[in-house]
């Protein structure tokens, strides 16, 4: 611990033993952390890792539950609500943080204008907004609107608004993101500026190959547990993706029953193209359970939508039980007996604002009619079916959804979904947000749907959860599939190794050119 | 897995004393206010102004419950007052000018009714039309088209007056003065349509998915649900009762101008929402807006019994009435209830 206090003590922000938790959960586990000036320090972890919690304490937009921030080696309780800004510590969020229709100049000044007698100072602010923009070499008008630009201009104004606001440490989530590799390459000149220029910066991101090429020392949290803090010199992609996971599968899975060599394939799927997709093949035997794992934003929800038919395709055949299909909506594929559970549970799942029946049977309300009429004892009949099959629990049937927890929710989507009586099941995100035990149970029901003979997509960020439930793997990574791994090559380090670019299918020269 | 008590899902427990206030209120304050107006002016309750009152209540009614699904699956029609007023103008020129090929009688009504009807199906469809393939706020839309409609039958009358010719008004007045067992033809109708549109709303899928669509338009995509048919589909509906309620008014006055069915659509849209059918969408309740339809035009008539409010503020009074209305189903009234246990932990 004398080490971690002589690290902080050249910092300018520190964490010392900081836990967190929400509620009864504990996210945070005593982590220290520090950021020096000019310094790249590189956050990384899986999700869930508690990496985010970390970098909104840091920030003040958080409180830590225990444990101190020292700023300059002092402590100091951070202000909340971004407050902190003014003491020199910007975050740039993920999803970036401008009012889409004003100027960039409006923009990089938003909150604190320049004024005189109450009157803005126009032409002062435009002059300093292009003063900023062009220590940062950038061509960006300061009277264009944000909407108009791209995304990597937007992230360039984020920048030049924290130099304004003299950041002395920016704090930046995922960056790279949502920028395409030229951008990327953009991105790190303007992070050495930065850097050159004393601002200490730390970055979460995903991709192992650009921890390595920018920081100075990388951080790893897992589970809310500070695993280390090493010079990036020290370190390879392998070492940081054994650091990353090197967890042990507990029994929270069911044993895996192995699909018949001979069973037959259900569903195949060549050169899927659609936006954010490119040539994504894979087939799907009958009773497998198929995972597919990547990072956020690599594809996988993407592939499953242009499947059932939500987002239309450009290129590339489906084939269900041996027949070409192209669905234009869902309805086509529920009718096809392919049904897909989005991820999505509160935004495209299911209705809050009423009962658990009628989201139960919504997708499926032509099995409950008679002459055109909706039969009510039928769909009580469901949904006492669907309870006792699923367990799911609501203090009474005047419940509405919305109160119900993460994990009856998602019990009352696959009963929604199994009211179809599909052969196909592809599950996006099948346990996101949910606790322990109801995992568990959700595990165990995808394991006895396969062992039925139904064939199901596992689409999941968490790679345990692929790993315990799959006999095989499809691994995609910015819009490809980088490799589909089986059997004894089903393990967190190679699913990282595929996932963040290391291994596997190269990118084509044609998205260079394009 | 860890053993649970199975608990399951228990059906809602029937309360015998608490009353439901979001399901009940309009329907009591309807009674409170019946209540008053008999205390106010006991000829309130005479059989002649009761009738009259239902009667009155007719062409708001049968447009509101139209208003109901529209509102229901998250949008809303403005247009409703003008579409009525050019359907009447275009349903008198019509008839009118059958006259001259069929002579007068029962079927040039039934003519005017046809083209009442056509009309109104054809409008609702291009309101639905363009805010769904069109993708325009349902708001711009029938804003527009209540503008197009108003100014088409200002066209049509050159600013003056539409009038019905006589013989035919003879063949035409029944159906609104007549009526049928000793209930008056437009109550005849609205209680129609009322029951139509209830079973439609509740027990078809046709009505779930337009609370779906209203609740939240994405889960219905995703649920397999046609949202742009279905919605364009409620439009549809509601130029139908617009259709209807035209035929009814039309003998009434036997004339169509500028003027008629001016703020029609806020008063339907006010009815659906005294009603307890929820403005954002995802909930409608045919019976409320049946009995909103009634409490509006009721304001109006024990105004007209009573001189203690001048009936110039008749559109202060209801205007009170949608707020606080509103106000109580938010469950306000239930937060103010001292008598109301608190909830234990």
């Amino acid at each position: 611990m004398a080490e971690a206090v002589a690290q902080a003590e050249g910092a300018i922000l520190a964490a010392s033993r900081i836990s967190k938790s929400f509620g009864e959960v504990p996210v945070l586990f005593s982590v220290d952390f520090d950021i020096r000036a000019g310094e790249v320090h590189a956050l990384i972890g899986e999700n869930g890792a508690g990496k985010s919690t970390l970098i909104k304490i840091l920030s003040g937009l958080e409180p830590p539950t225990s444990g101190t921030i020292l700023l300059d080696g002092r402590p100091v309780r951070l202000p909340p609500n971004g407050e902190a800004e003014a003491l020199g510590i910007v975050v740039i969020h993920q999803e970036l943080n401008l009012a889409e229709h004003l100027t960039v100049a409006e923009s990089i000044f938003l909150g604190r204008e320049w004024t005189r007698w109450g009157f803005l100072r126009r032409a002062d602010m435009r002059a300093e907004a292009t003063r900023i923009l062009g220590s940062l070499h950038v061509a960006i008008d300061p009277d264009a609107r944000i909407n108009t630009l791209s995304v990597a201009d937007k992230q360039m104004v984020e920048i030049a608004k924290a130099i304004s606001r003299d950041a002395r440490v920016l704090i930046m989530d995922e960056p790279t993101a949502v920028l395409t590799p030229a951008e990327t390459e953009y991105f790190f000149e303007q992070v050495g500026r930065l850097k050159a220029k004393g601002v200490a910066i730390v970055f979460i991101s995903h991709k192992l190959d650009e921890v390595m090429t920018l920081s100075d020392r990388i951080t790893v949290l897992r589970d809310g547990q500070l695993i280390a803090t090493v010079e990036t010199g020290d370190l390879t992609p392998d070492s940081i993706a054994e650091m990353m996971v090197g967890r042990e599968l507990s029994n929270l899975y069911p044993p895996k029953h192995e699909p018949d060599v001979d069973a037959p394939l259900v569903l195949a799927v060549e050169g899927l193209t659609a936006d954010g997709i490119r040539n994504v093949s894979f087939s799907l035997r009958k009773g497998e359970i198929l995972g597919f794992a990547g990072l956020i934003g690599s594809g996988r929800t993407a592939v499953m939508e242009a499947i059932v038919g939500l987002e239309p395709r450009s290129a590339g055949t489906v084939t269900v039980n041996g027949k070409p299909v192209e669905f234009r909506s869902i309805g086509e594929a529920v009718r096809a007996g392919l049904v897909y559970m989005t991820k999505d549970r509160k935004g495209k799942g299911l209705l809050l604002n009423i009962g658990l029946q009628p989201n139960l049977t919504l997708l499926t309300l032509y099995r409950h009619m008679r002459g055109g009429f909706l039969v009510e004892s039928s769909e009580v009949e469901a949904m006492e079916r669907a309870t006792r099959r699923f367990d799911i629990r609501a203090r009474d049937a005047s419940v509405r959804v919305g109160q119900l927890s993460g994990g009856n929710q998602q019990k009352l989507m696959l009963g929604k979904a199994m009211e179809s009586d599909p052969e196909i099941i592809i599950i996006d995100e099948p346990t996101r947000g949910i606790d322990v035990g109801t995992k568990q149970q959700i595990y165990h029901i995808i394991a006895a749907l396969a062992k039925e003979g139904k064939s199901i997509i596992v689409v999941s960020s968490e790679m345990q959860e692929v790993i315990g439930l799959s006999h095989r793997v499809v691994v995609m990574r910015e819009g490809r599939k980088t490799g589909t791994l089986e059997g004894a090559e089903i393990t967190e380090g190679e699913i990282m190794r595929y996932a963040a670019g290391l291994k596997g299918e190269k990118e084509d020269d044609d998205r260079a050119s394009a | 897995m860890t053993v649970q008590a199975h608990e399951g899902v228990k059906p809602a427990r029937k309360r015998l004393f608490a009353i439901d206030y979001h399901t009940m209120g309009p329907l009591l304050a309807l009674i409170a206010l019946c209540i008053l107006g008999f205390a106010l002016n006991s000829a309130f309750i005479s059989e002649g102004n009761i009738t009259n009152l239902l009667t009155r209540s007719a062409f708001i009614g049968i447009i509101a419950v139209g208003a109901t699904f529209v509102i229901t699956a998250g949008g809303i029609d403005l247009s409703v007052g003008s579409m009525a007023a050019v359907i009447s103008g275009v349903m008198i020129i019509v008839m009118n000018s059958a006259i001259g090929a069929m002579g007068v009688g029962v079927h040039i009504v039934l003519i005017g009714c046809v083209a009442s009807v056509l009309l109104g199906l054809a409008a609702g469809f291009l309101n639905g039309f363009m805010t769904t393939k069109g993708k325009i706020e349902a708001f711009i839309v029938t804003l527009g088209t209540m503008g197009i409609y108003r100014s088409l039958v200002t066209y049509f009358a050159d600013g003056g007056t539409l009038s019905l010719a006589f013989d035919v008004r003879d063949v035409y007045r029944p159906v609104y003065y007549g009526n049928i067992l000793g209930v008056p033809v437009p109550v005849l109708a609205f209680a129609i349509v009322a029951i139509l549109g209830w079973v439609l709303l509740n027990r078809t899928a046709f009505g779930r998915y337009c609370m779906a669509i209203g609740s939240n338009e994405t889960v219905a995509r995703y649920s397999a649900i046609k949202v742009d048919r279905v919605r364009t589909l409620t439009y549809v509906i509601q130029g139908f009762c617009v259709s209807i309620a035209t035929i009814i008014y039309v003998p009434r006055l036997g004339s169509a101008s500028s003027s008629t069915g001016v703020l029609w659509e806020l008063e339907a849209i006010a009815a659906v929402i005294i009603g307890g059918t929820m403005l954002k969408g995802g909930y409608g309740r045919i019976g409320g807006t049946v009995v909103g339809a009634i409490m509006l035009t009721t304001i109006g008539n024990i105004l007209n019994l009573t001189d203690i409010i001048s009936n110039y503020l008749n559109g202060a009074v209801q205007g009170v009435i949608i707020i606080a209305a509103v106000w109580l189903q938010r469950g306000n009234l239930a937060n103010l209830n001292p008598f109301r246990r608190k909830p234990t932990a």
